[in-house]
């Protein structure tokens, strides 16, 4: 679908009132739920900024450009390719939120498969899907200027970086592992204790250490911890010696796969290959 | 462009639903020729890479086919999966996921009739316009969707694709005094259901009304929600059932040439799954406090197997419903007895298994094959929008075909009352994409940035 971007800049009749979009490409629309979930915080910050744009909730849409856009979703379709591009010319600050903008969410497991084969599987119709061959995050196609994880993002850190932007400030989102938030919290080590595979060593904080609290292993829906993104961060990844642990833990090779083929699977990915290849070398 | 006669009506992005779809209205010599819901949403491909999994993996990965509804992906998962592998839950686990469900019932519900319904009916763009000049209403409503997402905070560790839900039962079941902290916040909140149905009861309602096939799960004694059999009631008021496993052979898919839509059909015929099918055929299990607001709101006494077919009113049933789960979540929590474990194991088994489960807006359907080693090797997940499919058209086309006949509406209004046409349903397009056709139209202009 041809996106348009208003071609005349119009700025909202509130003058001074930053404005805010929200836009949702191939995804589950639970990022921007998060921000409707908001319910003690929802009515003050829309006295706080003009909501220009988000589908979900109001009728009442505006052209760009837009003061601060959040995008859930991956790119998928040859059309999502041209309407993040005129997405990113009618923002002035681009953020993602979400497994699937910042890292291609559970649908990039094909790009590890057949896509055409996936769609035979799936439709009656195959030749009428449009579809790309693989599910990229909008940084491979467009500048972003900030990158919020998690499937889902956790809603304190959403307003967070809302609030940042706003006050002009960099969000305050730590970028070490689950591990952290875990000790913090008190809980004792699923893995330690009880044998449990876990994945908070290598995942990215931000949810809370919520599984291993209700005794679960962590399973990485926040994506790797310190990688490099478009938005900084250095790599402190530590899977290789983590693999180990998971074998012993009674994982087999199929089962790791499984384990970091998830909702960030594009970046785990690219760890568990690297990972692989120190334990052949 | 509004020449009277005939026209061509499409509008770009629907607002107020979950996931991103369009309409298209066609009309010659004042009459509706083509009446289209039309999807947008990428697919995404579950039923694909669910194959390969490990049977333990179903319900953390389907609950991503939906951020409003994961725990009803959840359940129908873990159902369909228990099947196959011919595992019984500890009862006390079937409370606790009823409880859960009861949370996304009351958040999703709410969110629905406050967030996106509501403004319909009071001529405003969105719940935060509305709160403008009714802040005191907008706020209830987040109070009380607030008070669902609590029990799914407790329960699921998070609102939004909870943690602790596994094969089997819970990771961790809560301890009683957990629970009881919930039991005070439900408490004010069967007060804030009780005036939100009083409060939509208020609203204005165009008369008309669905033939289409009503079908939802029954339980004896109970209103349906975690499981049950699929129970069709025909326009004639005919009741039947059929075994979960034939689902597939009655409600099929169907290809029709002139048009760019899959629909499903049940026997053949167009069927509407949701609120206003769950209250038609599980009506007499309503709590007394649910019955009560049902009769208060007019729709007749449910006990006495009132039916209501008028979409518009769906915001009533959705209302009742509401004060129905937060009475159900609170017997639970009154009554719930930490399960012995947390859950059961499940071993694999080779075999197919089918799981259902009442999503709040409407059945949703769940198939898998497993191996000896439990991988799946083929997914079927059949959600309610995509059911719903051919009744929303059908209401798009009677809708528009009503205003027509009644007047001389233009392009604006024409397109304003086929939307809420739309939104009575409640349509989940993010869940329902990976049914649908995705051949739309690439002329649309609407969708601005």
């Amino acid at each position: 679908m041809p996106a348009r971007v208003g071609a005349a800049a119009r700025w909202s009749e509130e003058a001074g009132v930053p404005t805010l979009a929200v836009f949702k490409l191939a995804s589950c629309d639970g990022c921007q739920l998060t921000l409707l979930d908001c319910e003690d915080e929802l009515l003050s910050l829309a006295g706080k900024v003009k909501i220009a744009h988000f589908l979900e909730a109001t009728s009442a849409v505006l052209p760009g450009p837009y003061d601060l856009t959040l995008v859930e979703g991956s790119v998928t379709t040859p059309a999502d390719t041209e309407h993040i591009r005129a997405i990113r010319a009618a923002s002035r600050r681009l953020v993602t939120i979400g497994a699937c903008a910042t890292a291609g969410g559970i649908q990039a497991l094909r790009n590890f498969a057949d896509v055409e084969e996936f769609a035979r599987t799936v439709y009656a119709r195959p030749d009428y899907i449009d579809t790309l061959a693989t599910s990229t995050p909008v940084s491979a196609h467009v500048a972003v200027d900030f990158e919020l994880r998690g499937c889902p993002v956790d809603r304190r850190q959403l307003l967070e970086v809302i609030t940042a932007h706003l006050a002009g400030r960099k969000p305050d989102i730590p970028d070490h592992s689950v591990c952290f938030e875990c000790k913090r919290r008190g809980n004792v080590c699923v893995t330690v204790a009880h044998g449990t595979p876990c994945l908070g060593p290598v995942t990215h904080a931000g949810c809370g250490a919520i599984c291993p609290t209700y005794g679960r292993g962590c399973y990485g829906c926040f994506g790797p911890a310190g990688r490099p993104g478009p938005t900084g961060g250095s790599l402190s990844v530590n899977l290789p010696a983590l693999i180990p642990v998971l074998k012993s833990d009674g994982m087999d090779d199929r089962d790791v796969e499984r384990f970091l083929h998830t909702f960030n699977s594009a970046d785990f990915h690219e760890e568990l290959m690297a990972a692989r290849q120190e334990e052949q070398s | 462009m509004t020449h009277r006669g005939s026209r061509t009506l499409h509008v770009g992005s629907l607002t107020r639903v979950e996931g991103e779809g369009a309409l298209h209205l066609e009309v010659q010599d004042n009459t509706v020729t083509r009446a289209q819901l039309q999807i947008y949403e990428p697919p995404r491909f579950f039923e694909a890479f669910l194959r390969g999994r490990a049977h333990t993996e179903p319900p953390d990965i389907t609950a991503r086919v939906c951020g409003i509804c994961p725990v009803a992906y959840q359940m129908s998962a873990c159902a369909a999966i228990e099947d196959a592998c011919g595992v019984t839950v500890d009862p006390r686990v079937v409370a606790l996921r009823r409880l859960l469900y009861c949370g996304e019932w009351i958040e999703s519900q709410t969110l629905h009739i406050y967030l996106l319904h509501a403004p319909d009916f009071l001529g405003c763009d969105g719940a935060i316009e509305l709160a403008r000049t009714a802040r005191g209403h907008v706020e209830r409503g987040l109070r009380l969707k607030q008070a669902g997402n609590a029990i799914l905070d407790l329960l699921g560790g998070r609102a939004i694709h909870p943690v602790n839900v596994r094969l089997g039962g819970f990771h961790r079941a809560p301890a009683p005094a957990e629970l009881q902290t919930l039991h005070a916040r439900l408490t004010h909140a069967l007060e804030d259901a009780r005036l939100t149905a009083a409060w939509v009861s208020g609203f204005e309602f165009p008369d008309t009304e669905t033939d289409a096939d009503l079908l939802a799960l029954a339980t004896p004694g109970t209103y349906a929600i975690e499981g049950g059999t699929p129970a069709a009631l025909r326009l004639d008021g005919n009741l039947s059932t059929f075994p979960l496993h034939t689902f597939l052979d009655r409600v099929r898919e169907e290809h029709l040439p002139h048009s760019t839509a899959l629909y499903s059909t049940l026997d053949g015929r167009r069927h509407l799954t949701g609120s206003l099918a769950r209250f038609a055929i599980s009506g007499r299990w309503l709590t007394r406090p649910a019955r009560d607001a049902a009769v208060a709101a007019g729709l007749g006494d449910p006990w006495e197997g009132a039916v209501c077919r008028n979409p518009f009113r769906s915001i009533l049933v959705r209302a009742v419903e509401v004060v129905y789960a937060v009475t159900e979540a609170l017997r639970l929590i009154e009554t719930y007895e930490p399960p012995s474990r947390p859950y059961v194991e499940v071993p694999p088994v080779v075999g197919t298994g089918h799981g259902a489960t009442e999503a709040p807006r409407g059945l949703l359907y769940h198939r898998y094959a497993l191996d000896a080693d439990g991988t799946v090797t083929d997914a079927r997940l059949v959600p309610p929008t995509a059911q719903n499919q051919g009744a929303i058209e059908d209401d798009l086309r009677r809708t528009a075909q009503a205003a027509l006949d009644a007047g001389e509406p233009d392009d604006a209004e024409l397109a304003a009352l086929c939307e809420r046409a739309i939104r009575n349903h409640d349509p989940c397009i993010s869940c329902s994409t990976h049914f649908l056709d995705l051949t739309v139209e690439r002329t649309r202009s609407a969708r601005t940035v």
